[in-house]
């Protein structure tokens, strides 16, 4: 190797890793990754905006002729709009380990993996990535909402609260899929205990109904269901008044701590994937 | 991180790796000198890629060790990792988005200077004759290009050492030939050592001065390719013979069915 050859090694190689800034460089490339692929292939977004419709403008509709469910002073369709964006939010992440699991297939996930990338920061990225899905979940419901003629409160304080409530909704249900992902390995049997969580995590939530409607049995099940505060924050911050069942720093509390611990859980699976 | 010197670049002693009962890698002592272009040859299963999974970080050591541009794999493997490129056997740049992007998420993730970086994805595009279809999404590459892709984003950091894991399985000749070539040019250009693993006995030949011959874990060869023939007695001994002298005639019965249909996927994929 040539003497120039090496100085120009030696400077243009990194310094050793644990900057701040390093890490938000790394967390913003795979963030930036998966927006481009989201620019270069919108069509899985469109295609998400229907679900959210038929539940609103049929179950909703239906629902808000009947007056089965007491929803207070409002109407179901506003009950209904939030616990939607939640419902949206959670089947949007949950299926994002098969991302995982396609990227194990092929080459890629060591290629992270062999990067100076601190786990932790590829986990958590991965978490907010899933995020932009998520957003894109809300502007959509919000739209719909719009159209049905919904009341919902449009303060920027408000607003800004149902970005960062879906921004953690849809990091912690990606990287609770991203740790399936990691344990069972294979599409086939994932896409299976896919299946298996949505509705159960779903109904066992507040999202269609009140936890006051609930049998004894499943009120328990709701409360530890990260769900229910998912559309509790959602509810409180979208509709005018209180309705709120817990405070925000409740639902937000939850939200953010079983983040942290499910990125914590994944940093140590993740690496398997490539083994 | 200083890698100059007569040091080797890669050191590795009694390194092991066992999956249950089963011994991957048994006691694999090597080491690999500033520059050099070192191959791992043996069949399928002979612990290749199980090797390079150790030296790369990815797989835990059972016992033994290794040190790479003087930093221990297992005690310092973010230093490490700064100083090695990767270029796996299974496809590893990403289909969905264009070549520029591939290379600047990895520009990102090593940590290249923002100020630095775009005349790094520049000159890794242009190195590896890419630079007319960097705005193609990588699904409309052939083989050859994607191979050449993954080989840029692999060595945008300078890695001191290149682990190239069966580069050119799948590939037709003629991109076989560009590929044979970059890797040439990468050493002669930057110096850069590599590792490579490989089950075509042509392509050991043609780019590696040394060659270690794997054979159910163990290293039961090792020298030039010359001196390897040589060994054998015969004047026109070629590799083939070496590989069938240490590795024996039979067909290995390890890797299986999960590594024949990744191998085989790896081969549609890029047609």
């Amino acid at each position: 190797m040539s003497p120039s050859v090496s100085s120009e090694l030696a400077r243009g190689r990194p310094t050793p890793p644990g900057r701040l800034s390093e890490w938000v460089g790394q967390a913003g490339a795979i963030v930036g990754l998966e927006a481009r692929k989201l620019a270069h292939d919108p069509s899985e977004l469109l295609f998400r905006a229907v679900q959210p419709a038929l539940w609103l403008v049929i179950f909703g509709g239906v629902f808000s002729q009947i007056h089965v469910i007491p929803t207070g002073a409002y109407s179901y369709l506003q009950f209904l709009t939030p616990g939607i964006l939640a419902q949206s939010v959670l089947f949007i992440a949950i299926f994002y380990g098969i991302a995982s699991i396609r990227e194990r297939e092929l080459g890629i996930i060591t290629k992270f993996l062999v990067s100076p990338t601190p786990r932790v920061i590829l986990v958590g990225a991965r978490g907010l990535s899933a995020s932009m899905r998520g957003l894109s979940q809300a502007l959509i419901v919000v739209l719909l909402a719009l159209a049905l003629g919904v009341g919902l409160n449009f303060s920027p304080l408000a607003l800004l609260g149902v970005v960062v409530a879906v921004v953690l909704g849809s990091a912690l249900f990606s990287t609770l899929s991203m740790i399936i992902a990691s344990i069972v390995k294979t599409q086939e049997r994932f896409l299976g205990i896919g299946q298996l969580l949505t509705m159960p995590l779903f109904f066992a939530s507040s999202a269609i109904y009140p936890l006051s409607l609930m049998p004894s049995w499943l009120r328990p099940v709701a409360l530890a269901n990260p769900l229910t505060y998912l559309v509790d924050a959602l509810r409180t911050l979208m509709l005018p008044g209180e309705i709120g069942q817990f405070p925000l720093y409740v639902d937000f509390g939850v939200l953010f701590g079983v983040t942290v611990l499910l990125t914590v859980i994944e940093s140590k699976l993740y690496p398997r994937m490539a083994q | 991180m200083d890698a100059s010197g007569d040091a080797p670049i890669l050191e590795a002693k009694d390194l092991t790796r066992k999956f249950g009962d089963f011994t991957a890698v048994d006691h694999l002592t090597l080491s690999v000198s500033n520059g050099e272009i070192f191959g791992l040859i043996g069949p399928n299963g002979a612990g290749k890629t199980t090797s390079i999974k150790m030296l790369t970080t990815l797989l835990p050591i059972t016992s033994g060790s290794a040190t790479i541009a003087g930093h221990d794999v297992q005690k310092e493997p973010a230093a490490v990792r700064h100083s090695i490129g990767y270029v796996p056997q299974l496809i590893s740049a990403d289909a969905q988005v264009t070549g520029y992007e591939n290379l600047w998420v990895f520009a990102r993730l090593y940590a290249i200077p923002r100020e630095e970086r775009e005349r790094r994805i520049e000159e890794a595009l242009d190195f590896m004759g890419l630079a007319e279809v960097q705005n193609l999404l990588v699904k409309n590459y052939s083989g050859g290009m994607i191979r050449r892709l993954e080989i840029a984003q692999a060595l945008m950091h300078r890695p001191h050492i290149l682990f190239l894991d069966e580069p050119t399985v799948g590939l037709d000749p003629l991109a076989r030939d560009a590929v044979w070539e970059q890797i040439e040019r990468l050493r002669s250009r930057y110096g850069t050592s590599i590792v490579m693993t490989t089950h075509y006995l042509e392509e050991a030949e043609r780019l590696c001065q040394r060659v270690g011959v794997l054979h159910r874990g163990r290293l039961v060869g090792l020298g030039t390719p010359a001196a390897l023939k040589a060994g054998l007695g015969r004047a026109d001994a070629t590799l083939e013979d070496v590989f069938a002298q240490f590795a024996g005639e039979g067909e290995s019965i390890s890797g299986g069915y999960r590594e024949a249909g990744r191998t085989r996927r790896v081969a549609v994929r890029l047609e």
